[in-house]
């Protein structure tokens, strides 16, 4: 457990590649939450060649549905821990590739395949603690937009500033480090 | 008499107390882990752990996004007079909790996906309504998240397959789980009965906090070598290595088929939420657990 670092997305290439497995990170900026139905939805409109309503290239995408509160100066998000990213196994090559996304937060991490392509695609997979959802929400500073409002709070994709979310792990990078492999 | 309004805000209280704060068991192993932890990683995960388990109750917010679908186990004495619907009210509860708290409105229709906004459903709540003895009502609550919900198990092993055989199912769940089911886990075990004799078990089993003992010495000692088993795969919390794998391993058993040995098994999230009522004179008393 050596370095505590800040980042600041957007990513760069370089950044990517000083990250290693063991790294303890937290993030500061624009992160956005997408999972099944909003990834379903979003290759759709990459494979076609058209554009997403949101910008990720070099930018963070954070697999999680929040919980979220009706205040009535708007949504409130309390509870933002996150979810099982293996679930989007299928989806993630693609939908990395095709968005340029450079650095995925999610739980308990992907299938040893999807991680080597993860790797070749330059795009590090961070653990955030499952269950954490509070101390997340913490750290969310201002919702910035909710998009695709149509697949409800918790598939929507819902642009985030967020200031020193974490802690995170690197427990994918881009040399070949996975975490999650054992023995 | 029991009145429906005071049986529903007693299940609402149930459901907060439960999406916001950690049974006492739970936390006391949890921090006992983390003593325990060499692995630097692990032990970050487990603070992480605990400081938003502080963070929830100081906030009265669910510990967890995912604030899962509630399970109730209810025990009705047979001669307890009841002029309500048992199943309605705690479908009320579920509807003014998910407001109120608000829970994450997580239930749709299995083949449609639409979401039905209240928790409310085909079949949702799950109630498990079993007659008791007397003038009684208890009623315990768990709540699952699907993160953990969806590595169960059931295996229809051989009727000689014995013990050594269902122990490695075990651990061969617990391995291909990994990480997915937000370890560590507490474990549930169902032996015997019938396929939904098993699976029923297996999640009622979870209801048992940590510290107390199985009372079947068998299946206590089993439950201890399964634990120990599970703590040496180096899964660790969230999966990313360590000895923190499970919290503990519960277990019941049913006779079965002398042609049959149904197997399953359940896994509880480290955010193992529970709450129990019963019923004193005629109010509900909310458990301190």
């Amino acid at each position: 457990m050596a370095k505590l670092i800040d980042l600041r997305p957007p990513l760069s290439d370089k950044k990517i590649e000083e990250l290693k497995v063991g790294d303890i990170v937290s993030l500061s900026g624009t992160i956005v939450t997408a999972r099944d139905k909003a990834y379903a939805r979003a290759l759709d409109i990459l494979r076609s060649g058209k554009k997403l309503p949101i910008d990720m290239r070099n930018g963070v995408v954070y697999h999680c549905g929040p919980l979220v509160k009706k205040t009535p100066r708007g949504p409130k998000i309390v509870s933002a821990g996150p979810t099982t990213s293996a679930r989007l196994d299928d989806m993630q090559i693609d939908f990395v590739r095709l968005s340029g996304v450079k650095a995925l937060i999610g739980k308990s991490g992907v299938g040893e395949d999807v991680a080597s392509e993860l790797a070749r695609s330059g795009c590090i997979y961070l653990a955030f603690t499952g269950g954490a959802g509070v101390l997340a929400s913490r750290s969310i500073e201002r919702v910035k937009k909710i998009l695709w409002r149509d697949l409800g709070p918790i598939e929507g994709l819902w642009v985030l500033d967020v200031k020193k979310f974490g802690p995170l792990v690197v427990a994918i990078d881009v040399h070949g480090g996975n975490l999650y492999l054992r023995r | 008499m029991l009145t429906k309004s005071e049986l529903q805000k007693t299940a609402v209280e149930m459901l907060s107390r439960a999406a916001t704060t950690l049974p006492r068991d739970v936390v006391k192993a949890l921090k006992l882990c983390k003593t325990k932890e060499t692995n630097d990683i692990a032990r970050l995960q487990l603070d992480t752990m605990l400081r938003n388990l502080e963070l929830a109750k100081k906030m009265r917010a669910p510990i967890c996004q995912d604030t899962g679908i509630p399970i109730f186990f209810v025990k009705l004495g047979s001669e307890l007079e009841l002029n309500f619907d048992l199943n309605r009210a705690l479908a009320g509860a579920v509807r003014e909790a998910t407001r109120k708290i608000p829970l994450r409105a997580n239930v749709v229709d299995p083949l449609r996906r639409a979401n039905t906004e209240t928790n409310v459903g085909q079949g949702q709540p799950i109630v498990h309504i079993e007659l008791v003895r007397g003038k009684g009502l208890q009623i315990d609550l768990i709540i699952k998240g699907a993160g953990a919900e969806n590595w169960s198990r059931l295996f229809m092993l051989k009727p000689t397959a014995g013990e050594k055989t269902i122990k490695r199912a075990v651990l061969l769940a617990i391995d291909e789980a990994g990480g997915q089911p937000c370890p560590p886990t507490i474990v549930g075990v169902g032996i015997g009965g019938s396929a939904d004799v098993a699976c029923l078990l297996s999640k009622k089993a979870l209801l048992r906090p940590l510290d107390v003992k199985n009372p079947d010495k068998k299946l206590a000692s089993m439950e201890l070598e399964l634990k120990n088993a599970a703590n040496e795969l180096d899964i660790g919390p969230m999966g990313l290595g360590g000895r923190t794998t499970v919290l503990g391993v519960r277990i019941a058993k049913a006779a079965c088929h002398t042609a049959s040995l149904p197997l399953a098994i359940n896994f509880q999230c480290w955010v193992a939420r529970r709450a129990s009522a019963r019923l004193v004179g005629d109010k509900m008393k909310v458990e301190a657990l």
